[in-house]
């Protein structure tokens, strides 16, 4: 039995609107897993969910043993961390640290200790005595995660923590983020529609869409095994190139370009998907294109251009010399193309 | 240059309303520095006179009304409890009023939200007969509680408590809930100290609504034991610099709660933290 688990949670708000759909999963303890989507596909809700912040439609969810559906938050053992932070404006940093132990009746004494260890942890300790309000994005986000931390709950749960940073202190609570999971061995959920974050945080990472997961695998397996045309757009940056074709005889047909896709395939409506780096550029290539636009990028550098009215792009590295208007001339092998049934959008 | 001359104008003006308001108040408490004799032979005075502690002190411990059974000191007493009363009163059933509105699944709680306002269109004045009957009925004619009770719910205070409340984000909530609290620690927790300058504002204009009710102890007070302030200037009936010096000190006590609650009244009014 898995530390926490969903079990087909439906949820369905009071107006009709369907935002998590029949969704099953299992998560060990330790794990820091990353729910990624577009906005509004319902990862915050179930997010929530497992808080005891939203009411469950249908299904169930146990932690540890206990089906939680019907416990209060409070006695959930849980921690969240909020995209705003939500700290409590009108106590010092102390006092936000520790209102939820005094709730839980503990001592003062062993709250000064825990307090003043995490804030030494999370370096805030300076900090203690200030008010929200006259702390800077990044110490908040630090005294959100000290609320948390300083529970020593079960879970923690990060709802689009970082989303309110700058690029650089973004990077940064990122990777403190993750050392302090590791470190603690704490199950993490972590909320994210950044999938920068999601493959760099998680050690599994569920691609939710319309209520629905999508795929849940390894950073690696989702890249490299994308199950469905979504996860293939959504995950990779710069996205996945995916060309409308008809597959004959295990042949792609894209415009008048041919693929030997190396099996007897025969799909009448699908699409060809290539990784923009997995692009292999060479002179003796066999497809020719024109390079439309070249964005430099620094050590790379992307080419966008056109096989019949399809666009797509290919990353390669910025030492080699080619401008906007050359041609260039390419290959796509079929054992790093995935392909998909349009019909469904699932993975052939 | 030019911001100079528009600070000069700028002060130019302030200074013109402030002699506006202060000189009238300043001419009464001038004159009422002098003996009665005096102002009526050389009409109102701008100078101070050297009669301060005798007037001031007779009328405070004069016993006067019509059959002289309270004294000055007696109506600020009954003032400063009736207003205090009020204020705390409202300040308290509006706070829990909102709080219930806002934070509990009440059904058609905007509903019941206006029909609190609506009662903003039935003041005490028009109330008045059956509020009387109600508190004759309860043995409150002659009681604190008897002229307090009555005024002691507000509908603004509700409306800017309820108004507060529903700036609050729901993360606060949602974050306070997963760190134990229940309905009750998160009102005395959180929406109390976060509301203090709120309370603050509502405190004072309460306190002065209730400080300047005339017509209500009026009519809920048959005996001279119960006399307010207000109720005092309108049959104070002495010379004239009594008159003068009852009136100042009739200002004393709103003043002296503005000036204490000012700061927080201040950032109340514009609740900006």
């Amino acid at each position: 039995m898995s530390f926490l688990e969903l079990q087909n949670i439906t949820k369905i708000y009071p107006n009709g609107t369907k935002a998590v759909n029949e969704t099953s999963l299992n998560i060990d303890n330790g794990e820091f897993v990353v729910f990624v989507g577009p906005s509004g596909c319902g990862k915050s809700t179930l997010l929530r969910m497992i808080a005891g912040l939203e009411d469950i439609t249908n299904g169930e969810i146990s932690l540890d043993g206990n089906v939680i559906n019907n416990i209060d938050p409070s006695e959930r053992d849980v921690a969240m961390v909020f995209q705003n932070y939500a700290l409590y404006p009108h106590m010092s940093v102390f006092n936000n640290m520790a209102y939820g132990l005094k709730n839980r009746g503990i001592s003062k004494e062993e709250i000064n200790n825990k307090v003043n260890d995490v804030a030494k942890l999370l370096e805030i300790d300076q900090l203690l005595t200030r008010k929200p309000s006259m702390l800077s994005g990044g110490q908040r986000q630090r005294v959100a995660m000290g609320r948390a931390i300083v529970r020593n709950p079960k879970i923690f749960l990060f709802d689009e923590p970082l989303s309110n940073l700058d690029a650089k202190l973004r990077n940064q609570m990122r990777l403190e983020i993750k050392r302090l999971q590791r470190q603690m061995g704490v199950t993490s959920i972590f909320v994210t529609h950044d999938q920068t974050e999601a493959m760099t945080l998680g050690d599994r990472i569920v691609v939710i869409n319309n209520g629905v997961v999508e795929q849940v695998g390894t950073p690696k397996e989702i890249y490299s095994k994308p199950n469905t045309k979504f996860v293939a757009e959504f995950i990779g940056s710069p996205q996945m190139n995916l060309f409308n074709c008809k597959i004959e005889n295990g042949i792609a047909h894209i415009a008048d370009m041919r693929i030997n896709l190396n099996n007897s395939a025969n799909i009448d409506d699908a699409s060809l998907g290539i990784r923009p780096d997995d692009i292999l550029i060479s002179d003796n290539g066999q497809h020719t294109c024109v390079a439309n636009l070249v964005e430099y990028l620094g050590s790379d550098m992307i080419i966008y251009s056109k096989i019949g009215d399809q666009e797509f792009s290919c990353k390669l590295s910025s030492k080699i010399n080619l401008n906007a208007g050359d041609t260039f001339k390419f290959d796509i092998s079929n054992t790093l193309v995935h392909l998909f049934d349009n019909t469904n959008g699932s993975r052939v | 240059m030019t911001k100079y001359i528009s600070s000069t104008i700028n002060h130019f003006i302030l200074s013109i309303g402030l002699l506006i308001m202060v000189v009238p108040i300043w001419i009464i408490f001038a004159s009422s520095t002098h003996s009665s004799l005096f102002i009526n032979t050389n009409g109102l005075q701008f100078f101070l006179g050297d009669n301060f502690i005798d007037n001031y002190s007779r009328v405070l411990f004069k016993q006067s009304g019509f059959f002289n059974e309270i004294t000055a000191l007696k109506m600020f007493l009954n003032s400063f409890v009736m207003a205090t009363g009020i204020a705390t009163l409202s300040v308290i059933t509006s706070l829990m009023t909102a709080y219930g509105l806002v934070y509990f699944k009440v059904k058609y709680a905007t509903f019941i939200f206006w029909l609190i306002f609506i009662t903003l269109l039935v003041p005490l004045e028009l109330r008045i007969m059956p509020s009387y009957i109600v508190m004759s009925k309860l043995n409150l004619v002659n009681t604190f509680a008897g002229l307090i009770l009555p005024i002691s719910a507000s509908a603004i205070a509700t409306f800017f408590f309820r108004q507060f409340y529903k700036s609050i984000p729901d993360e606060l909530l949602e974050a306070a809930k997963l760190d134990g609290t229940n309905s009750w620690s998160f009102f005395i927790d959180f929406l109390i100290p976060l509301s203090k300058t709120m309370i603050a504002a509502v405190f004072i204009f309460m306190f002065v609504f209730g400080y300047n009710q005339y017509l209500w102890p009026l009519i809920m007070t048959t005996s001279e034991q119960y006399w307010t302030v207000v109720m005092g200037l309108k049959t104070m009936y002495g010379s004239i610099s009594d008159r003068f010096a009852f009136v100042i000190m009739s200002m004393i006590p709103p003043v002296i709660i503005i000036i204490f609650l000012q700061k927080l009244f201040i950032q109340g009014i514009f609740q900006n933290k």
